[in-house]
């Protein structure tokens, strides 16, 4: 028997509420399989499963809202079957800490879409039950507000951590990406916009590449140690239209050809924007890469996203005047940082993973 | 197609990307990706809505021409019209 519990979705997540149950009783689950939709701060996130099993039953309801770390479901292992699995010893529902609220469906599904917390709201329907009517009594008052308010707490808390546990270092180094804007524009010459790459794909490539060098960097610090990723998966700083930001994770960048990456990106950031990410791109990114050039800045010097030990930023890229073999010239360049947590790392190792992805980024035919 | 259709096509394609963006208040004389705040790859998708609604598939040779709204209705004119 397997107690499933309520995934932690990051640094800045402690507590989640049920939207929506996927699965049910009896249902054969596949690994990676969507089983519920849970809201946290800053999205309302699709939780997979890690593992293959059948659903034995549910613990917790639409509208509970359960600290990370809550058993929510009862699954089997292949073979197993009710009356012979082992009970595990917690696995009683009484864990969990919220009642079910009372609460109409239609009023259920309304403050989820709103991004409102039923569970705080006093209901004016029979027995005290919300009604759709509280609900948007209740998005009239705060609603937005609230959600920004939440996103802004929950990036406060996270990067307050950071700064108070993580020793940061920084380096920065001018990457000259002349032979990287040639290839690009030859690639894209003939291509229609669908299918262009942007520059930032390239990068993110070379990055993962330097990473498979560079393995200190890629993973976590946790429990008073460093331990490595089992992937290269690069957690994509995504600035959301209405504020705030998220960082899901690009899996297995270092083994994936450009084109993928690049269908892969935009899919990732259209699913940022409009809140339909899924649990293990908000807790697979082992090193998080901000990209600011877009908004003209020339260097970005990045915060970490605990237990991730590194961020890579990216400036704009421009031409630049640039000296090479003795003669002054225009070069399109982009300033790269490295923020490093100094319990797993050194400068030296830093700035050689820097230099990596210098080299990496000369050479495009090969990314 | 005339002006008044393309203006409705890239105007409904730019929501399509930044739904909060009222066309009232878009400057036409301005540059685009500020006025909007798309990013680049806001304006590629952008730049694909334009090709399957207007069959244009604008090249990266000439992005430099499409600095402002005003400047991208004119072309996407010309394209249409050649």
């Amino acid at each position: 028997m397997i107690e499933f519990k309520l995934p932690s979705l990051g640094a800045d997540m402690d507590e989640g509420t049920l939207l929506e149950w996927r699965i049910a009783p009896g249902d054969a689950l596949r690994r990676g399989q969507v089983v519920a939709v849970v809201d946290t701060a800053k999205a309302a996130v699709d939780v997979e499963c890690w593992q293959d099993g059948n659903v034995l039953d549910l613990l917790i309801q639409p509208g509970d809202k359960v600290p990370v770390g809550t058993p929510i479901a009862l699954l089997l292992e292949p073979g197993e079957s009710a009356e012979t699995a082992p009970v595990p010893t917690a696995a009683v529902p009484a864990a969990v800490p919220t009642g079910r609220p009372r609460i109409s469906p239609a009023a259920r599904k309304r403050a989820a879409e709103l991004g409102i917390d039923a569970s705080v709201l006093s209901g004016t329907g029979p027995q005290g039950a919300v009604t759709l009517e509280d609900v948007e009594a209740a998005a009239r008052q705060a609603a937005p507000v609230d959600r920004q308010a939440a996103m802004r707490q929950a990036i406060g808390a996270a990067m307050s951590r950071s700064k108070r546990e993580i020793p940061h270092y920084y380096l920065g180094e001018t990457i000259p990406l002349g032979a990287v804007m040639a290839w690009l524009a030859t690639h894209n010459a003939e291509l229609a916009p669908e299918r262009r790459l942007l520059p930032g794909v390239l990068l993110l490539k070379a990055i993962a590449l330097a990473l498979r060098d560079y393995p200190q960097l890629n993973g976590f610090w946790q429990g008073g140690a460093f331990h490595p990723a089992p992937g290269i998966h690069l957690g994509v700083a995504v600035a959301l239209r209405q504020g705030g930001l998220i960082a899901p994770a690009l899996h297995d960048v270092a083994d994936k050809p450009l084109a993928q990456l690049m269908d892969e990106l935009g899919d990732l950031v259209q699913r940022a924007r409009s809140h339909s990410l899924r649990s293990s791109e908000l807790a697979d990114a082992s090193l998080t890469v901000t990209q600011l050039g877009d908004q003209g800045v020339d260097s970005v010097f990045g915060v970490i996203y605990p237990p991730q030990v590194a961020l890579v930023g990216v400036g704009r890229i421009a031409e630049r005047p640039w000296v090479e073999a003795g003669r002054l010239c225009a070069m399109p360049t982009a300033h790269f940082s490295l923020a490093a947590d100094h319990r797993a790392s050194d400068g030296h190792y830093g700035a050689r993973f820097l230099a990596e992805i210098r080299r990496l980024l000369q050479a495009p035919d090969s990314l | 197609m005339d002006e008044a259709q393309i203006r409705r096509q890239v105007l409904e394609a730019l929501q399509g990307i930044a739904p909060e963006v009222d066309p009232a208040t878009l400057r036409g004389e301005r540059p685009l990706r500020d006025e909007v705040d798309l990013d680049s790859m806001d304006w590629l998708r952008f730049l694909a809505a334009l090709h399957q609604r207007l069959g244009v598939s604008i090249p990266e040779a000439d992005y430099q021409r499409l600095g402002s709204l005003d400047a991208l209705l004119a072309y996407l004119a010309q394209r249409l019209e050649g």
